[in-house]
């Protein structure tokens, strides 16, 4: 699957963005490793579920208490380098996760209602929106969910072994959305 | 469906959570004393409390912490959840 496309008023599409820098970054919030950490990526590691910062091409978004996975567009290798360099020898790692994970693109008027058929969180705006990102499940998937602007856009970063079975399922439940709604 | 609230990543429904069995089980401190007896009751036998009981949960598909969590066992109600270094809410049983 490259792409899929339902248009109409109630549009929406997916697309695959493979490929992006992914880093998994762990140290103790509270320590000074976590200082030069955030001075080498240029953001503050956000210290809340479901919140991320931005910096350039990176984002650090919250995994756990002392857990953070940084998505880039920049190279790997030299991400990855750059904060392992930060980390030093004090306790805490640094892993390039590029190949744990893809990511999937649901963009479109309809892609919050696709999304509400499988995911139990709220994605109301009044709960959720542009730069909130939690890790929960759609459909029996569990993935990365972060909200990327207000079209709305949303990237889904399953683990590849189950972005297959996670693309079949979202454009069985983007169908629906091809005739205009019953009153 | 129960509604557990994790300690970090606030309320979430049970199937993101995996059930770690029974909390407050202090591993013994010389377990090379111990009879085969004391062994096994450290090993398997757990309190079976209807009412109040403080059990482990994971956060599995969020945040991957353990964390304890007070659920009456008569009505399924999660009375409170918290992180392993507090202590019991309310004292031991």
């Amino acid at each position: 699957m490259r792409a899929a496309a339902v248009t109409g008023a109630r549009g929406v599409t997916l697309t695959e963005r493979p490929f992006l820098t992914m880093v998994n970054v762990r140290v103790d919030p509270a320590s000074e490793t976590a200082g030069r950490i955030e001075k080498t990526l240029g953001a503050r590691l956000p210290r809340e579920c479901g919140h991320t910062t931005a910096s350039g091409p990176h984002t650090a978004v919250w995994l756990g208490p002392d857990e953070w996975l940084v998505i880039s567009r920049a190279d790997g290798t030299a991400v990855t380098a750059e904060l392992r360099e930060a980390l030093g020898t004090d306790p805490g790692s640094v892993v390039d996760v590029s190949a744990n994970r893809t990511t999937l693109e649901l963009r479109g008027p309809s892609a919050r209602q696709v999304l509400e058929k499988g995911c139990p969180l709220d994605l109301h705006p009044r709960a959720f929106g542009p730069g909130r990102a939690v890790s929960t499940t759609v459909g029996p998937v569990g993935v990365l969910l972060r909200q990327i602007d207000d079209a709305p856009a949303y990237h889904l970063l399953p683990r590849s072994s189950f972005a297959d079975h996670l693309g079949r399922w979202l454009i069985d439940a983007m169908s629906e959305f091809r005739s205009a709604e019953v009153s | 469906m129960l509604l557990i609230t994790c300690p970090w990543c606030g309320p979430r429904n049970e199937t993101e959570y995996h059930y770690g069995g029974q909390a407050h089980v202090p591993h013994p401190e010389n377990p090379g004393e111990l009879t085969d007896e004391q062994w096994a009751a450290y090993v398997f036998y757990r309190d079976n409390p209807k009412g109040p009981f403080a059990e482990r949960w994971m956060h599995s598909i969020g945040c991957r912490r353990w964390f304890n969590v007070l659920r009456d066992t008569a009505t399924h109600e999660v009375l409170t959840s918290y992180r392993l270094d507090e202590p019991r809410p309310g004292g031991n049983r």
